[in-house]
């Protein structure tokens, strides 16, 4: 078995929020205690609803900002101060809002080229241009884009050259923050398509961040659902649709619309909204809205369990 | 008599550019208690032909139907005055975001009372009671408290039902629902679509649903109508529309989704959406159709007939099924 290229042990991040002139200041659990391995050439799946942490998670991963707690390692070196920014060129990101991601004052040769600019002082201005016509070919832009503006791309081509960025210093491994989310149906598989070729051939890691169940169901390898900072259910793709363990999950499941008219089934009803990250319950965080809960849930909380398929909750199916 | 009855609406608009049609000669009809979802991409023109049949566009569009006309009303002929009178009372509309459509400066409770006071002149007492009641139908909980604060203060999906319950306050015929979910988590969605669905069936007024999941159209409508590049493609029984499409955009988006690919390739629809500059001078979709031939791109195809669900192809799919049948 290959080392990981992402280990990542009871990562937390913490915020905390000033309340009003007079309250004192609290505590904002956006990720707790979260651990994962990510093998080269997989895809980890990290979903659940908004407020959920997986952007968090994501921040953390790229080291845009520091865990408050626990440590991870990519390709096998710990992640520290010191070394981040050696590290930082092996995880890159792609951003959901292709509009919002790319400079409009950059043309796309410039936007290709300064992550070497910046990185690898030592490669020649002639061989980083050449660098980024070989990668405009590779995520299926054409030659003739190098001296265009990012206006002049439709969202599809954009969300390549985000990609296309992302990918000029060979990174090990690939956030994906709801990289298709923000595209149309049609252009939405012709992203779909060009990442999994990528993977392919680069051997590339991703970790692939999304609300969307089909779209996870398409391309992941493994999946965490998170729900309140915490990861409630882990296993692999296969195991995770066939058969959910955590109530939440499963409600999750029974929600999403499926595309067909015929398959009616029957839907899992979830009463109430999410609780505020703020103030979570004292036990388990899904206790309020679930349909199993007993005392013990709400007074204790559930512990993943370090198995193959491993289920944050006391009644797992 | 269908209750709004929409033939060959246009919408043309001005811009710097340049005359730019976002909505090319659409038919539409609803009966009385249906539900229809309108499916589509981005700029195919949904929310636009929606918003000029209820007056809400603004001046630099020109607005061209041979027919509009709702509940016996002619809604080409009808003055401001009397369009506010049906607008927000027998035809009222959801926005995609709840919390860009509330006024952010008057409590829930102003705004859902205002629609009251204007529309059916209740007296303070009655339009307290009222907007209770309302709270209590679209599954707020608390109501008396939530009347009194302000959008900011409550999640998403307490905010579109608010803009549900304010919708259906005067009880109206027709409710245009513009993406209602769009913005909101799977679990909430769900939620949301049960109520609206639940209102339909209850209160027997028609809802047209737009959107671009193709699940939720599967789960909710009866029949769908999907719209490319400001024309109508296709219409049909949402169940006959995911067993035989007849139009080719129709069958290619349907195979774009991730759920129902076989491979780890997605079939995909080459190209983007035609847009201002690069509109095709036949068929919209043939510089992306993969059937499309010379005819195709030279004259505009005129829309089938019904069997074939009114595809605009000149070659629709499906089709010999269709004659055995």
């Amino acid at each position: 078995m290959n080392a990981p290229v992402v280990k990542a042990e009871n990562l937390s991040r913490h915020y905390s929020v000033r309340g009003g002139l007079f309250s004192g200041s609290r505590i904002l659990r956006a990720v707790s205690d979260t651990s994962f391995e990510l093998q080269p050439g997989k895809t980890l799946a990290v979903v659940g609803e908004s407020g959920c942490g997986k952007s968090t998670l994501a921040r953390l991963i790229t080291m845009i900002e520091e865990p408050t707690s626990g440590s991870f390692t990519i390709g096998g070196v710990e992640a520290s101060p010191a070394n981040r920014k050696q590290l930082r060129t092996d995880v890159q990101i792609v951003f959901q809002n292709p509009y919002g991601s790319l400079n409009p004052r950059q043309r796309i040769g410039a936007v290709l080229t300064e992550p070497l600019k910046i990185n690898r002082p030592d490669i020649t201005a002639g061989e980083r241009t050449r660098r980024a016509r070989e990668m405009l070919a590779l995520v299926g832009l054409r030659p003739e884009h190098y001296d265009r503006y990012p206006h002049m791309f439709s969202g599809g081509q954009r969300q390549r050259i985000a990609v296309a960025r992302a990918l000029m210093l060979e990174p090990k491994l690939l956030v994906l923050d709801e990289p298709v989310s923000a595209l149309d149906l049609s252009i939405q598989s012709q992203i779909l398509n060009l990442l999994v070729d990528l993977q392919e051939r680069l051997g590339l890691a991703y970790l692939f961040i999304s609300h969307d169940l089909s779209v996870v169901k398409h391309m992941a390898d493994d999946i965490i659902v998170m729900y309140l900072g915490r990861p409630v259910e882990m296993g692999s793709k296969d195991a995770i649709f066939a058969h959910p363990r955590h109530p939440y999950t499963k409600a999750l499941l029974s929600a999403t619309p499926v595309a067909d008219p015929q398959g009616k089934r029957n839907r899992i009803k979830l009463e109430g909204e999410l609780p505020s990250p703020l103030d979570l319950p004292t036990g388990c965080a899904f206790a309020p809205r679930c349909w199993k809960a007993q005392e013990r849930c709400r007074a204790e909380r559930p512990e993943l369990g370090a198995v193959t398929h491993g289920a944050a909750c006391f009644f797992p199916e | 008599m269908p209750l709004l009855e929409i033939r060959n609406l246009s919408v043309d608009f001005a811009t710097s550019s340049g005359q730019f049609r976002a909505v090319d000669g659409i038919d539409l009809s609803v009966d009385k208690g249906e539900l229809l979802a309108i499916v589509g991409e981005s700029g195919s023109g949904k929310s636009v032909s929606m918003l000029a049949m209820m007056g809400l566009l603004p001046w630099t569009a020109t607005i061209t139907a041979d027919v509009m006309s709702f509940d016996g009303h002619d809604l080409r002929a009808l003055g401001p005055r009397q369009r506010r009178r049906i607008v927000g009372k027998d035809m009222a509309m959801i926005f995609q975001e709840p919390m860009s459509s509330l006024n952010p400066c008057f409590t829930t409770g102003f705004q859902i009372k205002e629609a009251l006071r204007l529309h059916l002149g209740l007296d303070r007492k009655a339009r307290h009671r009222r907007a209770v009641e309302l709270f209590e139908m679209v599954g707020i909980p608390a109501p008396e408290d939530r009347l009194k604060v302000f959008p900011h203060q409550m999640s998403g999906g307490m905010n579109q039902r608010v803009m549900i319950a304010m919708a259906i306050a005067c009880g109206p015929k027709l409710l245009i629902a513009d993406e209602p979910t769009t913005a909101l988590d799977v679990t909430i969605q769900a939620q949301i679509l049960d109520l609206l669905t639940g209102l339909q069936r209850d209160s027997g007024m028609a809802l047209i649903l737009i959107t671009h999941d193709m699940g939720v159209v599967a789960e909710t409508a009866e029949r769908v109508s999907v719209q490319y590049a400001g024309q109508k493609v296709e219409e049909q029984k949402v169940a006959d529309l995911f067993e035989t499409p007849h139009h080719p955009y129709t069958a290619a988006l349907l195979a774009a989704l991730p759920e129902r690919a076989t491979s780890r390739h997605l079939p995909t629809i080459p190209g983007v959406v035609p847009g201002q500059f690069d509109r095709p001078r036949g068929c919209l979709f043939s510089p992306r159709c993969k059937f499309a031939d010379d005819r195709c791109k030279a004259e505009p195809p005129a829309p089938a007939g019904s069997g074939l669900g009114l595809a605009r192809c000149h070659y629709p799919l499906n089709a010999r099924s269709e004659v055995s049948a």
